[in-house]
């Protein structure tokens, strides 16, 4: 795995964890509190719709009660202020009946007078059904044994489905009975009216698990659950129970029974849950809808900030390198100088000893046996040379240990235009001697800046120097100009100082060497190469810059840039 | 006659013995050394010493400790320093503390020899005026 891949695959780690961190701790958190508020809310809101049905079907529960007691009161009161003597006659069962449904309705459909036997002795109705024989009939056997009876509802001998009450009187010693038939549309339309929603309805079913009344939808009743309800009829609460199950289709459905006639009878309610909960699931669904949302969103800005932090991190990354690249320059420079410093040191007292030991030997030449020497000339000249070279090697080692040399780097508040005028000053002798005019052009009102004076010094020197060297004694100008520049992107607001001359000028395939240590150009022995070097690092470190434009024959000329402190930072 | 009478002291021994066969040639009375405690122990015992050629870098007690003690318990002594290093600095330094001048080594003879005469023709004078205000003071005192 190269190098570049291997960063790639890291920042591709870090937006992913971040990303991931951003996402787990901000939707985390969303989907707790929703869930939790949403799990209460269900809670409550199933207690309250639990309610609302428990209410409701007690209602009608009662309403079926009172109507059936009502019904029977009607018959028992008929059955006991008339003698079955006056009942037997027809027409005067008729007139009762006519009454009864005068004030009740056409709920009694008919009315018949049962005499021991079972045999119908009277019936007034609109089915003939006098002397109908009822001897063999279940209603019929079970209301001989209490004094009144209400069936449940069957098809009978007029085949329409009805039900019966009926009251047992004694009379004249034997037990006749009072029947009446109670409408079943009338009996149904109590039920029917239990209707919420679009599939909550209600339906009587009897202890065979029969319908009593006609349930909207064709229902199987000797199905689950409807045999469960029946089953457990111990353990109805307040007269209702509630059960929660799925049907046969797998729709789950909402139960709701109360008992009936002492238990005879259910009142069953059903509904989906699906539509009894439609409101609780309208706004689970607007929840979740919003989780979503809110995650999308999350999970968007999630990754637009990872992906933006991970630039910035990649780019600080890649500063950092860049600045380690150049400490690690600036380190080999110092420890090169290092070096250099103790090297120039060592070499110099050596050297100091060899010049000393030539110079001996010159004296010792100049006594009067030697002066007959026929090599005199060329022992005299090898001295020389000797001495010669010993102060080349001097001046290299001064050289380098100047450059080695800890420099006064405090900063200090400076003014270029004073700094370059003194400079300037100390020059002017030697620029006199080679026939240098030097020209100032300095803008006014320039403001300071906080450097070391002593680097900048060396600086400026060094320029003016090489300056000087470069057009040699054949003589010329040096112009130094200093300006404002404002917001340069890279380094600021700076100070812009040029040092042009018109010497030869540097060839373009040395320029790009010229700041390298110990490049130089000038003859052996003459140049060390560390002068630009040394300004180079010097403005590197201040933040500065340092440019050359040379032309060949024309001239060269150096540009210095120095920053300016940057505002709100001048008092740092 | 010698010219002077001329402490040189440097750890270097070789520089030593060269320089001193140099200088006795030219007819300076030369007294060595090779470190600091020597040169002021030479002093000490010779009173007769005019200059000290001093290097700056020596183990132990260097040139500039050095000059400091000379200052201090032989004022009328010159120093001249002898710097190995190129800095101006510690020439200037030198000069602060009351050296009479300083010259860079490897040195050119002619340019010691120069320096060398100015430093006892100063110290001379110095000597010459304590002589006369004594003998103000002396003749002051008769009168």
């Amino acid at each position: 795995m190269t190098m570049k891949q291997k960063t790639e695959n890291y920042y591709h780690l870090l937006t992913r964890n971040m990303l991931l961190t951003i996402i787990i701790v901000s939707v985390m958190p969303m989907i707790l509190v929703s869930g939790i508020t949403l799990y209460q809310f269900e809670i409550s809101y199933e207690e309250k719709v639990h309610a609302h049905l428990k209410e409701l079907v007690l209602k009608h529960k009662q309403n079926i009660d009172t109507f059936l007691r009502e019904k029977l009161d009607n018959i028992r009161f008929v059955g006991t202020s008339f003698s079955f003597e006056e009942l037997k006659d027809e027409d005067f069962l008729r007139n009762r009946l006519e009454t009864l449904q005068q004030i009740y309705g056409r709920v009694f459909v008919d009315l018949g007078v049962v005499n021991p036997k079972g045999i119908q002795v009277a019936y007034a109705g609109p089915f003939k059904l006098e002397k109908a024989v009822y001897s063999d009939a279940n209603w019929f056997l079970q209301a001989m044994q209490s004094d009144y009876f209400k069936s449940d509802v069957f098809l009978g001998l007029r085949g329409l489905p009805h039900f019966i009450i009926a009251v047992r009187e004694n009379w004249k010693g034997e037990k006749w009975i009072l029947r009446a038939t109670i409408d079943f549309l009338a009996f149904n339309n109590l039920v029917e009216n239990l209707r919420i929603g679009q599939t909550g309805f209600a339906f009587i079913l009897n202890q065979k698990a029969e319908f009593q009344t006609k349930p909207r939808l064709e229902l199987a009743p000797d199905s689950e659950p409807y045999l469960s309800l029946l089953r457990n009829s111990g353990e109805f609460k307040d007269g209702v129970r509630i059960i929660e199950q799925d049907d046969t289709q797998g729709n789950k459905m909402i139960y709701v029974a109360a008992i009936l006639k002492h238990g005879d009878w259910l009142l069953v309610y059903q509904q989906k849950a699906s539509d009894a909960f439609s409101e609780l699931n309208t706004t689970v669904k607007i929840t979740l809808a919003l989780i979503l949302l809110g995650a999308i969103c999350i999970v968007t800005t999630a990754f637009v900030i990872s992906k933006k932090m991970v630039a910035r991190v990649a780019k600080a990354d890649k500063e950092k390198e860049l600045m380690n690249e150049q400490i690690v320059e600036t380190g080999k420079l110092a420890s090169l100088g290092e070096l250099a410093a103790g090297i120039a040191h060592e070499i110099n007292n050596p050297v100091a000893i060899m010049v000393e030991e030539a110079g001996w030997i010159e004296d010792l030449l100049e006594e009067e046996e030697f002066k007959k020497g026929e090599n005199l000339d060329e022992f005299e000249r090898a001295l020389k040379q000797i001495r010669t070279q010993g102060r080349r090697c001097k001046e290299i080692t001064h050289k380098l240990l100047s450059f080695a040399r800890k420099t006064d780097s405090r900063i200090q508040v400076v003014s270029i235009n004073d700094l370059i005028e003194e400079l300037v000053m100390l020059s002017e002798q030697r620029a006199k001697y080679s026939n240098v005019t030097i020209q100032v052009n300095l803008q006014k009102d320039l403001p300071t800046v906080r450097v070391s004076e002593t680097e900048l010094q060396q600086v400026m020197l060094n320029l003016i120097n090489n300056a000087l060297d470069a057009m040699g004694n054949a003589g010329g100008s040096l112009d130094i100009s200093t300006r404002m520049e404002e917001n340069n992107i890279i380094i600021g607001d700076h100070i812009l100082v040029e040092v042009a001359d018109n010497g030869p000028g540097i060839p373009t395939a040395n320029l790009a060497r010229i700041f390298d240590p110990f490049f130089t150009t000038k003859p052996v022995g003459k140049g060390t190469g560390l002068g630009l070097s040394i300004c180079y690092g010097i403005l590197k470190k201040m933040g500065g810059d340092i440019l050359v434009r040379s032309i060949v024959g024309e001239g060269t000329t150096f540009t210095v840039k120095v920053p300016l402190p940057k505002k709100g930072n001048e008092n740092a | 006659m010698s010219i002077a009478k001329v402490l040189l002291v440097d750890d270097e021994i070789p520089f030593v013995e060269a320089m001193s066969k140099r200088l006795k040639k030219r007819e300076i009375d030369i007294v060595t050394s090779f470190s600091g405690a020597e040169a002021l122990d030479a002093l000490q015992n010779d009173g007769s010493i005019e200059v000290a050629i001093l290097d700056v870098k020596m183990p132990g007690m260097d040139g500039i400790e050095t000059l400091g003690e000379i200052r201090k318990r032989f004022p009328l002594v010159e120093v001249i320093m002898l710097t190995g290093h190129a800095t101006v600095e510690t020439g200037i330094e030198g000069m602060k503390l009351g050296a009479f001048d300083y010259l860079m080594k490897p040195c050119d003879m002619t340019n010691l020899m120069d320096k060398l005469k100015e430093a006892v023709a100063k110290k001379r004078r110095h000597e010459e005026k304590i002589i006369e205000a004594r003998m103000k003071e002396i003749t002051g005192r008769r009168a």
